[in-house]
């Protein structure tokens, strides 16, 4: 596996609070991605995992705390905003464009390259078709990388679940983030699956050098894909480090674990 | 000749991303086109009808027609981007309204200013454009309640655009230019110095209009604007995550299907009525295009074409039919039966397959392509 440049931080999470009314989704945390590492986020059920990828990609505004992506600090923004900048995410419960084929649905992950308006769509013609075809292009070379050729002018809602997961992560590969955000993305899949997507993750980390962070329950495949690894328990980091570091910490152990009384 | 799309091979992206990829669909809409651009008007030529007369021209294929493209703009914003509309009527009547008003000229006095904005008529072809860009623009104005309410309480809300031009086109009398009856009528159909008058040539007028708004409305939406309204549609929150901004896709939507709309509109007013009241775009009329392009099929344009031809075309079989067949029954019991039968027809349909006829046809194509075997 390569090592990620150790130096550059991609994006800095400061002191960042969530509450929804009396619940406090997060308390006060901090956490960095580095540029270049696959970073999970782990913790129980309610730990804040997904309200922490809420708030990095605009959809929750914490209460308390900034975040810094590539250099600029911010407080809040709005989804587009964060696509904008280059964060792209998948959702635990696959959030594909279920009357649309797979082809449309990664296609429509290129809406922010694309730049033809609305006339020169309606005519289809000239530098609109251009446009269009070029990044047909790239959205086949997406196709090709997460093998599913065969189901490309298929409507989503008729794939299994494992190749909806592959498309989702198609579309979000289509935006050719700097960061990618991953809720899940072995959730429900079988063992030849979870093998499947996980060589995905580490071939796009690789490959195309995008930054993941992923929440996985699957504690194998955490251990195996992450260079770093961030514990969250009732909304408040209790570890951060490597896969090992990780493994051993008392407090990691006691939150997955329980305590003996 | 058999439906197999074996041996057509596609070598680059532009001719797998074709308007029609399959060599027969794109005969069958060769041989449509013909029939409807040559073989119509040799018809007419030869003053051979069915039904006698030009029955079929005015009150079958004319409506049709034009009721197809209004169902084209309704499904853009119902069918592509998921906002339901209650309110296409208004629209249809706004295109209408303001293509008369700058096709019979507009005046404004502004007294309290000392001047008056006057405008003088306007070419046919030019207000029947500017009543659609009209319809655009009050489309937006009332989309923009889009962007924080959904479903149900969206289609209330355009539901309020219908019966508040209902009423602006009935009491203020500046719109039918201070006729006393409330009724207005077209200006005569010049287009170009070309006198639009006998029913082929109106035919031929809409024909045109329809084929170029489907085409252009086709094109939109695969490529992509269309892409985002689907997305929209389908899964905002997604959608927005991607980089598609809602305010922009919704408000395109409404401009678009307004736009369309308005076109139809007009023409309806200045080709098919001729003279009509604001009685002609009520909430019927919404309501029927809402059913064309739920039982044609959401999200196709062809669906509107069906469900056009089936709202329209079916009652009037069916009350044909018995007078053709020689069946002794009263005008008032046909009415009935009509009624009978087409409800219970649209409740059949829609049990059997809620998308719509357009979603029949996919399935029974690629049963065809793959006919005799069942896979």
């Amino acid at each position: 596996m390569r090592m990620p440049d150790a130096s550059e931080i991609l994006l800095q999470v400061e002191g960042v609070s969530l509450a929804f009314g009396g619940v406090k989704a997060l308390r006060d945390v901090s956490l960095d991605i580095r540029k270049g590492e696959i970073r999970a986020i782990i913790g129980p059920n309610g730990a804040g995992k997904t309200s922490m990828l809420n708030v990095i990609n605009g959809f929750y505004h914490p209460n308390r705390g900034a975040i810094t992506f590539k250099g600029r600090t911010r407080a809040q923004m709005q989804p587009f905003e964060a696509s904008r900048g280059g964060i792209a995410r998948t959702f635990q419960n696959v959030a594909l464009f279920k009357g649309m084929s797979a082809l449309d649905n990664i296609m429509a992950g290129r809406t922010l390259k694309m730049r033809r308006g609305l006339l020169w769509q309606m005519l289809r013609f000239g530098p609109a078709l251009a446009e269009e075809i070029e990044h047909r292009h790239r959205v086949e070379e997406i196709i090709d990388f997460l093998e599913i050729e065969p189901i490309r002018k298929v409507p989503v809602a008729r794939l299994p679940y494992g190749l909806q997961k592959r498309v989702e992560l198609g579309r979000a590969l289509a935006m050719e983030p700097d960061l990618l955000l991953l809720d899940e993305p072995m959730a429900g899949m079988n063992l030849e699956e979870k093998k499947d997507m996980s060589r995905f993750i580490l071939d796009v980390n690789d490959y195309y050098g995008t930054t993941i962070a992923l929440i996985e329950h699957d504690m194998a495949v955490v251990m195996d894909l992450s260079h770093r690894v961030v514990v969250l328990d009732h909304g408040v980091k209790i570890a951060d480090g490597t896969p090992d570091e990780v493994k051993k910490n008392q407090g990691v152990i006691d939150a997955y674990l329980g305590i003996a009384h | 000749m058999l439906y197999r799309e074996a041996g057509q091979f596609k070598t680059t992206y532009a001719e797998d991303m074709a308007i029609f990829p399959i060599r027969q669909d794109r005969m069958a809409l060769a041989i449509l086109l013909g029939i409807a651009f040559i073989g119509v008007p040799l018809l007419a030529d030869f003053d051979i009808w069915p039904f006698g007369s030009d029955y079929l021209l005015r009150a079958i294929l004319l409506p049709f027609l034009i009721l197809a493209l209004a169902a084209i703009g309704v499904n853009i914003l119902v069918g592509y981007c998921g906002q339901i509309s209650l309110g296409s009527g208004a629209f249809m009547a706004i295109g209408a309204y303001s293509a008369y008003k700058l096709g019979t000229g507009v005046h404004i006095p502004l007294a309290w200013l000392g001047f008056a904005i006057s405008i003088p008529p306007l070419p046919v072809l030019l207000s029947i454009l500017l009543g659609g860009l009209a319809a655009a623009v009050v489309g937006i104005l009332f989309g923009i309640p889009s962007l924080r309410i959904k479903g149900l309480y969206l289609a209330v809300a355009t539901l309020a655009a219908q019966f508040f031009f209902d009423w602006v086109f009935l009491r203020v009398p500046w719109f039918t230019n201070y006729a006393p009856s409330g009724s207005v009528s077209a200006p005569t159909l010049d287009f170009f110095g070309l006198n639009v008058g006998t029913p082929i040539e109106r035919y031929m007028l809409c024909l045109i209009f329809v084929t170029v708004f489907a085409f252009l409305a086709k094109n939109l939406v695969r490529g992509n604007l269309g892409r985002q309204w689907m997305a929209i549609r389908d899964m905002d929150i997604a959608a927005e995550l991607i980089g598609i901004r809602p305010l922009y896709a919704k408000l395109t939507a409404f401009a678009v299907s307004s736009f369309i709309i308005g076109v139809a509109g007009a023409l309806w007013a200045f080709v098919y009525l001729g003279s009509w009241e604001p009685l002609a775009f009520s909430i019927e009329r919404s309501l029927q295009l809402l059913f064309m392009v739920i039982i044609g099929g959401l999200g196709s344009i062809m669906g509107s074409f069906i469900g056009a031809a089936f709202i329209l075309i079916l009652p009037i079989m069916l009350n044909l039919l018995p007078t053709q067949l020689g069946v002794p029954l009263s005008t008032e019991t046909i009415t009935h039966l009509e009624f009978i039968i087409f409800g219970s027809l649209i409740c059949y349909l829609l049990i059997k397959e809620p998308h719509g006829f357009a979603r029949l046809i996919s399935i029974g194509k690629e049963k065809l392509r793959l006919w005799p075997f069942p896979y």
